[in-house]
Parts: structure tokens; sequence; C-alpha cells
């Protein structure tokens, strides 16, 4: 065979392992929406929204509580992780001792290595009865938040540190030049920089954790309502298809098809707006 | 030429001091860790000369500058022996006052490094940063430096834009206004043209010219053709033994025309380096 034929055979094999992975999101998407027609026909998109709540053995199917659920406790958890994220990024950049720096950034890649259903079960067993103490039950929003909060923060911290790094490689050295304070540098230059990373960060935060199940399931408690307070138990979209589909049948089965589609938007919306977002810097 | 000014060294209200004027090492060395990046260098510079620090690769021409104005410090494992006086004053004992040396002492780095901000910003910003508040005065060194490199003509009417979407001769002469807004007396330059083409470098070596009479200069450089050119003093750095050391220093008529060492001789005449 000669290098020329090599070479397209090799091109061959790339083509064919880049396009699969294209078509299996697209396969998974056709799937979803094919799986949801039933619903769709049997059920009318009205129900989805007017039903009085999701109760699929009563047949109700009211989507809005749980996708409010779900929304809720990512935003929440964004909320929780991203001032997080910013201020140990500029701690371990600009006060920390390397050591320390390097410890913390080796425990927050640890973190992210954790399985969720760890995080789930130390949820259960330390952070709900916690909650339950401030204000009963314990399974509730609140818990969701800082669990899930704990979770995204690796995301964020890395992109963040990621970022703060650039910027200081870039630009510190002239700051200290030109007598400008640590302080000074963080407020004028770094900070304001650090803007549009911090949207990205947030936008890739809240498409993890709307996405994520395990965990939300185990400390949410799983109730179908619209909380009025953060102490109310939750249902999230994820935690409704999980409890649900063991045992759901036919137009109940199709319903819980059709809310992992809206996910599936909700989560292709945000990471495309991500991606459009970093590609735009660069 | 004795000149008045605040001392460097802490507290700040200290009444100002008449001193002489100029920047003298002695025994200077420099190491990372264990390893010496130049070792036992005595220097003089004196008040508006242009001196031109020569050598290939490694000599620690760049390293000299960053202990010059203690960027060194933030270097992990940087440790500076020897001593650095400027105006008689000693830079590496006792705590001094950076924002007082930062200020008096600039420094333009090699690859043009405005900040992602307004051209305005990137004047204002260090100002600021140094307690200057009032608009009035913030314009008039805005206007004032800028002109003074030439910039004013090309930039006037857009000062609000980025200052990223200048040519690199043009943000390298932005940095070196920048640096000039805090009214320094001396001005460190690490190889300021080698990212630049050879019209931006034209410019800035007419500046450099021009700011002779104004400021005290250290400019280090690859090129011999325009260390020629600028300077008023030279000095050729080498590696011995893997470190850095001097070989000669002088005015540059003397070290060009007839140098005292046979490396200056060959290094000048282009046989080596």
């Amino acid at each position: 065979m000669s290098l020329w034929q090599k070479d397209k055979a090799f091109l061959f094999v790339l083509s064919v392992c880049a396009s699969l992975a294209g078509v299996i999101s697209i396969f998974i998407f056709f799937f979803l929406a094919k799986e949801s027609v039933p619903a769709m026909a049997g059920i009318g998109l009205s129900q989805f929204v007017m039903d009085e709540t999701w109760f699929a053995s009563e047949n109700q199917y009211n989507v809005l509580p749980l996708l409010w659920g779900s929304v809720l406790v990512s935003v929440g958890a964004v909320a929780f992780a991203t001032p997080l994220g910013i201020l140990s990024g500029l701690f371990c950049h600009f006060y920390a001792p390397s050591a320390i720096a390097g410890f913390y950034r080796s425990m927050v890649h640890l973190l992210a290595g954790i399985p969720s259903v760890i995080f789930g079960f130390w949820g259960l067993v330390s952070l709900v009865p916690l909650v339950a103490r401030i204000h009963p039950p314990g399974p509730s929003l609140l818990a969701g938040v800082i669990v899930l909060g704990i979770m995204i923060l690796p995301t964020i911290m890395v992109i963040l540190d990621d970022a703060i790094a650039n910027l200081s490689r870039l630009y510190l050295n002239s700051t200290v030049a030109l007598g400008v304070s640590k302080w000074g540098a963080l407020k004028g230059l770094i900070l304001p920089n650090l803007r549009k990373q911090v949207g990205v960060s947030i936008l890739l935060g809240l498409a993890r954790s709307i996405g994520e199940t395990m965990a939300i399931l185990m400390v949410c408690g799983n109730v179908v309502r619209f909380p009025t307070s953060v102490f109310n138990p939750i249902r999230t979209l994820t935690a409704n298809i999980a409890l649900e589909m063991p045992f759901a049948m036919n137009v109940h089965r199709s319903a819980l098809f059709f809310t992992g589609l809206i996910m599936m938007v909700l989560v292709a919306i945000l990471m495309s707006t991500a991606q459009t977002r970093t590609s735009r810097q660069a | 030429m004795d000149i008045t000014r605040n001392s460097l060294h802490l507290p700040k209200d200290a009444p100002p001091v008449t001193i002489p004027c100029c920047i003298k090492t002695t025994n200077l060395s420099l190491f990372y860790g264990k390893k010496a990046a130049f070792r036992d260098i005595s220097l003089n510079l004196d008040r508006n000369s242009v001196t031109v620090i020569m050598g290939p690769s490694g000599c620690g021409k760049s390293s000299f500058l960053s202990a010059l104005n203690r960027l060194s410090d933030f270097i992990p494992c940087c440790e500076v022996e020897g001593s650095i006086h400027l105006d008689g004053e000693s830079l590496l004992e006792g705590s001094i006052d950076r924002t007082v040396l930062h200020k008096r002492v600039g420094m333009i780095f090699q690859k043009p490094n405005p900040f992602p901000m307004s051209i305005r910003k990137n004047i204002t910003f260090p100002l600021r940063e140094h307690g200057i508040t009032s608009k009035r005065e913030l314009e008039a060194r805005l206007v004032q430096v800028l002109v003074d490199v030439g910039l004013w003509d090309e930039v006037k009417d857009r000062l609000d834009t980025s200052a990223l979407t200048l040519s690199g001769g043009q943000q390298q002469r932005l940095c070196i206004a920048r640096a000039l807004a805090l009214e320094p007396e001396i001005l460190l330059m690490d190889e300021p043209c080698s990212a630049l083409d050879p019209i931006s470098s034209g410019k800035v070596e007419e500046l450099i010219l021009k700011l002779q009479a104004r400021y005290t200069l250290v400019v280090v450089t690859h090129n011999l053709s325009q260390a020629r050119r600028i300077a008023t003093h030279a000095a050729l750095f080498w590696v011995k033994d893997d470190c850095g050391c001097l070989v000669e220093c002088g005015p540059a008529d003397q070290v060009f025309g007839s140098p005292r060492e046979e490396l200056t001789a060959a290094y000048v005449k282009g046989m080596k380096g």
C-alpha cells in the first residue's frame, strides 16, 4: 500500500468515527421525539401545561411544576457555586501560597470525580437532617441547591481558574511594573475581563445541573408542587423520569419521554449558547 | 544633577530630600534557585543616558532589568545579592515603598501588552491607582504622553476604542506612553523592538532618542546596529561558566570604537554573538 493510500484509509476511519459521534446525538433526539408522539397525540400539548398537577394514575400530566423544580434547583446551584468559584479562583492566583493553591486545586479535581450517588448519600445522611433542624421536613429545594452547587463547583472552578491564569500571565507583570496594587489590578483589570468566562461557566454549570438526577432524587423529597419556600420539597424532571419509568406504561411512558425531550432541548440551547460565546471570544 | 523627590523608603510623609541622581549596582548577582542567572555585575547608569545592554541569549540581560525594579521578587525562588542604589538609596535593604519605586522606575516589555480596555483607560487606569482622580489632570497627562510618543495624531479620534485594535508598533508606543504618564525618571526597556516590524521599530528608536533628554533609559537589545544608533553608553554581557557576567561597559564611542576587551571587539564587529 502506498503512503497516499494509507493516508486515504486513515482518513476513512477518522470520518467514520467522527460522523458516528455526531449521528448518535441526532439519533437520540429522534428517538425521544418518536417515543413522545403518542403522548403529544393522546394527551395533547395543552394538557401538559393546563392540568392541575402531574399524577399519572389520574391522567394528570402538568410538566410545569417539574420544569420549575428543575430550573429552580439549577439556578440556585449556579448562584451558590459561581461566587464560590470566582472568589476561590482569585484566592488561589493572587493570595494563596502555591502549596495551598495546588492542594486546593487537586481537591476540586477530586470533587469532579466523585460519583453523584455519593453526593446524594452524603446529602441524605448529613445535609438533610441539618436542614430539618432549621426547618422541617429536611428533604428540600435548599438541600438540592447545596448538593448540586458542590457538584458543579469543579466545572465552574476549572473554567474560571484557567481564565484568571490566562489574564494574569498576560497582564500581571505590567500592572506590577506600573505600581498598581494587587487589589487595583483585580478590580480594574482581572474582574471586568472575567465577565465573559463567568457567563460561559454559568451556562455550562446550568447545563450540567439541569441534567443531574441521582443526588437530586435523594435529597429533594420528590413531591410534585410549586415550592413556596426553599424548605419545601420539590421534584425535578430528571428525578420524575427515574422514579416513574420502571412502572410506566403506554401514554404515561410516552409522557415521560416527552419530558426527556424538553430536557434535551433545554440542555442543547444552553450548550450551544455557551459554545458560540466561547468561539466568539477566540 | 541634584533633584528633589520623595524617598523610596517608608514612611511616605518624610520630607523630600536632595540627592545625586543615578542607578548604581555593586556586585549584583541573581539566582533562580541554585542556578545563577548573572554574577557580580557592577554598573553605573548616568542620568539622561541611554545605556544599551547587549549580549547573547541567556546572559542575564532581562534578569538584570527585572532586578533593577525588583520585579524579580515576584518570580518564585528568585534571590538577588549585592546592592542596588537608586539616588544613593538602597533598593535591596529594608522595606521599600513599591508604589514609589515602580512610579520612578518604569518598565517596557518585549511583547507590547496594552490592557484589554480603551486607549484612554490604558493611560488613566494606572494613574487613578496612583491617586490621581482630577479629570482635568488625567486628560492633560493623557494628551501629553500621547503627543510625546507620537501617537496623538493617530489615535485622537478613537481614544475610547479598544487598545487591542492598534497595530503592534502603536501598541508598544502606547505601553511607553502608559509608563511615561507616571512621570518616571528611569525607563527599563526589555528588547522593546524585537516584536515589531522595521518601520514601527524605527519609530520606537526615534522615540528613545527623544526621551533621552528627559529620562534615563536602559535598553536591552539583540540588534547590534540598533544599539549603535541609540546608545550613549553600552554594556556587553556574556555567558561564562553557564552564568551571565559583564564583559565591558563604558561610553558608546569607546565600546564600539576602541573596545578594551577582545570579546567586545569581536562582538561589535559582528564576528561573535
